[in-house]
């Protein structure tokens, strides 16, 4: 399914212990049943756990990993590795940069964007919800940890269970004004639908969300089946991607993740539009099957996606 | 029983303070006998009088408590400084004075090997002296157009490269959006690269791979000549990887019959967890030799100062740039400090800017309380901005502190009128503050950021001169006296090493720095041209 555009990326940020390892596992586990090629890139392997079982071998800075994925340490130069990364035959489907508990996720996005052949999708910023606003207001950190979640296109407020029913909706409170707009999910083990942050598949008809491994998630008190849905947007005639774009990515549309062939109105070229949170990129697209073109696949949180039908 | 020696010499300054003159040192087994008179030295027996050094002043061997061995590695490209630099063989390269002595003295090498099509490296590269005008790759196009031309700054932080390197690197196009890639009229890059995101991808291409950073064994030979030629005889390697091929070769290097510095390099807390890091300094101090010292943790706290990174507290920087960055997490520093108390690991700790400084020192206390550890040497590396109130927490906490003497001169101009404005730049690297506080004091060069020379880095901390002669800071000036014991015993105290070397007294090592002139009957301003002879390490003679 991998064409030969630009490698999508996601940059996935967050203070040290938030969970953002967790996630990857997570990731990581899923894409092996998906057959999809994940090249994880870490600041150094000192930050991160991968689940020993998955780990299949070791090539000094590259960890060979389950299903052909790969993780691989940048140190200070992660053009250079990502260069490194997406040169590797087969091509990583997605490469997933797990940044260090103490760098500010924008910078390090905007450094893998000088790299060629990635496309970064987005910023996901993991928040830990029993402790986000003690360190948002500590002395030394404050500042760096309230620029990440400011950083994020997504975030993702986790171990949300360690906070008592008050203090979950306080936190979301303060977050949803420290970041203005930002689409928030609150978890617990990072557990978040895999399809937000990996390959979006837009051939399968948009048929349900994977089954999330354990079966049992909780979100501010719902059961996890019920907080997540997904829906397809058609689009019979060409489409101003912009404004498609700029619709899905506003604040009250409820979309965390989106991916779709359309044909713009504009210039009327053909385009792969993908949206995570509230970032939008579109690149030319390699589809020929000119069948698979005016359909979006929409992630987003259950009974908020109404509004997006009179889109199409 | 082995060879005695003994040294006759014009003047012995011991730094030991119940004995701090003498005219004789005798020398068994590359340690100290005894020193005094020649008439009280004979006691120890049947000896040979080595009188080579009867002209000259023996100062113990000096000690370099923040270096890298990297210094020694850049001498194999085009030195591009502002001033005059004398390179592992002892010769003299001028300083370039201009934009176009910079391209000339690349120009040059570019010609010495016309037909080559490697890249062309210069380094201490520092337009500051220069006015406004940025050097862009056009200037460097003119050193060639085909080749690769890339020229590091003095302070590592901005590499500057021409046309040739930005298309190796797929750099030369328009539509490139990040702080590291300033962009000229045209849309293009200017080929100034800012910090390690811009540096890093382009520098392969000019032939600075990361190789560099870390000392080679060319490196680590040229860094030796250094020291020699500076009367060092032990030196940090303040961040080193220490992969097991690494240690082989410093083994094996230092391990040579002639090689003349004792090697202190320290762990990086990076790459790896802080227990891991801890273990692992355990482990390499059981592998450690006469000339070469393993065991110590360095974690790096924030940035730079001169480079914005360093994390300030209120009210921040002068011109009003954003506060710096962390380089490792609160957290990681705590956990560090406290696994390492526990398993009597040493720890120096880079801040730089003052915010940083509080942060190590409470993680530090917090470390301190649940591991109570008498003398536990952890030391605050450059610590530049501390005040007095955190000088007496350094103290109340039995920390040391290696000031960055150095940056008075060569930055002291730019910190007083852009980085912190003048109050706080006439009390950076507080040394008289530092003393007056009961804190142990050394002092360093950071070299390759400035050269090596602990006599010259004694007198910025004496003077505290600025490069175009102002005095920065009158009332933090220490004595002749306290900046001699800073670069001996003071950074000897900050590695442990005091009860070993730092002083010539009876059972220490035979290390020497051996100079022309008496560095306490020159007037203070001249410290730094009193002549370095050589040096004496474990009793082996080296001349410069």
């Amino acid at each position: 399914m991998s064409d030969s555009g630009p490698i999508p990326l996601i940059v996935i940020g967050g203070y040290l212990g938030v969970g953002k390892t967790t996630l990857v596992n997570h990731l990581l586990r899923h894409a092996q049943n998906d057959h999809q090629r994940i090249a994880v890139l870490v600041n150094d392997f000192g930050e991160i756990d991968i689940d020993a079982d998955l780990i299949e071998g070791q090539d000094g800075e590259v960890l060979s990993l389950a299903g052909g994925c790969v993780c691989c340490s940048f140190g200070a130069d992660l053009v250079g590795a990502l260069r490194t990364v997406t040169g590797r035959i087969p091509k990583p489907d997605i490469v997933l940069v797990e940044t260090s508990g103490v760098a500010l996720p924008g910078a390090v996005a905007r450094s893998a964007q000088l790299a060629n052949g990635v496309n970064v999708l987005g910023i996901v910023v993991v928040a830990d919800a029993g402790t986000l606003r003690e360190r948002a207001g500590d002395r030394y950190v404050g500042d760096t940890v309230t620029q990440q979640v400011r950083d994020a296109d997504l975030l993702i407020l986790n171990k949300i269970d360690t906070a008592s029913p008050t203090d979950q909706t306080a936190v979301i409170d303060w977050l949803q004004r420290a970041v203005d707009g930002t689409p928030v999910i609150a978890v617990t083990n990072a557990t978040v639908p895999p399809e937000i942050l990996l390959n979006l598949r837009t051939d399968n008809g948009g048929a349900g969300l994977t089954q999330l491994p354990g079966g049992r998630i909780s979100a501010v008190g719902h059961e996890a089946a019920s907080i997540f849905e997904s829906t397809v947007l058609n689009f019979a005639s060409p489409t101003s991607v912009t404004a498609l774009a700029e619709a899905l990515t506003s604040a009250s549309s409820g979309v965390l993740r989106a991916k779709g062939l359309l044909t713009d109105s504009a210039s009327g070229s053909r385009v792969l539009l993908q949206v995570v949170g509230t970032r939008w990129s579109k690149q030319s697209a390699q589809q020929t099957d000119v069948e698979a073109y005016g359909r979006v696949v929409v992630i987003g949180l259950r009974g908020q996606l109404g509004a997006l039908g009179a889109l199409q | 029983m082995t060879d005695t020696i003994v040294f006759s010499a014009r003047k012995v300054l011991t730094m030991n303070p119940s004995r701090p003159e003498a005219t004789h040192v005798a020398v068994r087994d590359g340690r100290i006998l005894g020193v005094g008179s020649l008439a009280e030295v004979l006691g120890w027996g049947p000896h040979t009088l080595d009188e080579r050094f009867a002209e000259k002043v023996l100062m113990p061997g000096l000690v370099e408590g923040h270096s890298h061995l990297m210094a020694g590695t850049l001498w194999r490209y085009v030195y591009c400084g502002f001033f005059d630099c004398t390179d592992p063989d002892g010769n003299v390269w001028p300083g370039a004075k201009s934009l176009e002595d910079v391209i000339a003295a690349l120009k040059r090498a570019a010609d010495a090997d016309a037909t080559s099509t490697a890249p062309i490296v210069g380094w201490g590269f520092d337009p500051i002296y220069f006015g406004a005008n940025r050097c862009s790759r056009h200037d460097l196009d003119r050193v060639s157009m085909t080749r690769p031309v890339g020229v590091l700054h003095a302070s590592a932080h901005i590499l500057n490269v021409n046309s040739a390197a930005l298309e190796r690197a797929g750099f030369l196009r328009t539509g490139i959006e990040h702080p590291s890639f300033p962009l000229g009229a045209d849309g293009m890059p200017t080929g100034e690269l800012k910090g390690p995101e811009g540096m890093l991808p382009v520098a392969a291409h000019v032939g600075l791979d990361r190789s560099f950073l870390s000392g080679d064994e060319i490196g680590m030979r040229a860094f030796a000549r250094l020291c020699v030629r500076a009367g060092v005889t032990t030196a940090t390697d303040l961040a080193a990887t220490l992969g097991d091929e690494e240690v082989k070769t410093l083994l094996r290097v230092t391990g040579e019959a002639d090689y003349p510095v004792r090697i202190v390099p320290l762990l990086r807390l990076i790459g790896v967890k802080p227990p891991e890091a801890v273990e692992r300094a355990v482990t390499l101090a059981k592998s450690n030799t006469e000339r070469l010292r393993m065991g110590r943790i360095k974690v790096v706290a924030d940035g730079s100062i001169q480079g914005f990174s360093a994390r300030m507290r209120w009210p921040g920087y002068f011109n009003g740039a954003p506060n710096g960055l962390w380089y490792t997490a609160p957290e990681a520093i705590a956990e560090c400090y406290r696994l390492a108390l526990a398993r009597g690991v040493q720890v120096h700790t880079h801040t730089n800017g003052d915010e940083a400084t509080d942060m190590a020192l409470d993680c530090f206390e917090q470390a301190l309380k649940s591991s109570p550890t008498p003398d536990h040497r952890f030391v605050l590396q450059h610590c530049q901005l501390a005040d007095a109130a955190q000088f007496r927490r350094i103290k109340a906490l039995g920390l040391g502190a290696n000031l960055f003497a150095n940056h008075v001169f060569y930055w002291g101009e730019q910190h007083r009128a852009v980085t912190v404005g003048p109050e706080r730049a006439s009390r950076m690297n507080a040394c008289r503050t530092a003393l007056d506080t009961g804190v142990p004091l050394a002092i360093h060069s950071d070299a390759p950021i400035t050269p090596l020379g602990p006599l010259f880095t004694a007198w910025c901390a004496v003077n505290r001169i600025t490069a175009s002669g102002d005095l920065l800071g009158a009332s933090e000036r220490i004595s002749v006296a306290e900046a001699l014991r800073a670069i001996t015993l003071g950074a000897a105290w900050t590695l442990k090493l005091d009860g070993e070397v730092g002083s010539i007294e009876c059972g220490k090592r035979a290390d020497f720095c051996v100079l022309d002139d008496d560095p306490t009957a020159c007037a203070p301003a001249a410290l730094k041209d009193v002549r370095v002879w050589g040096t004496v390490q474990g009793g082996r003679v080296f001349s410069a």
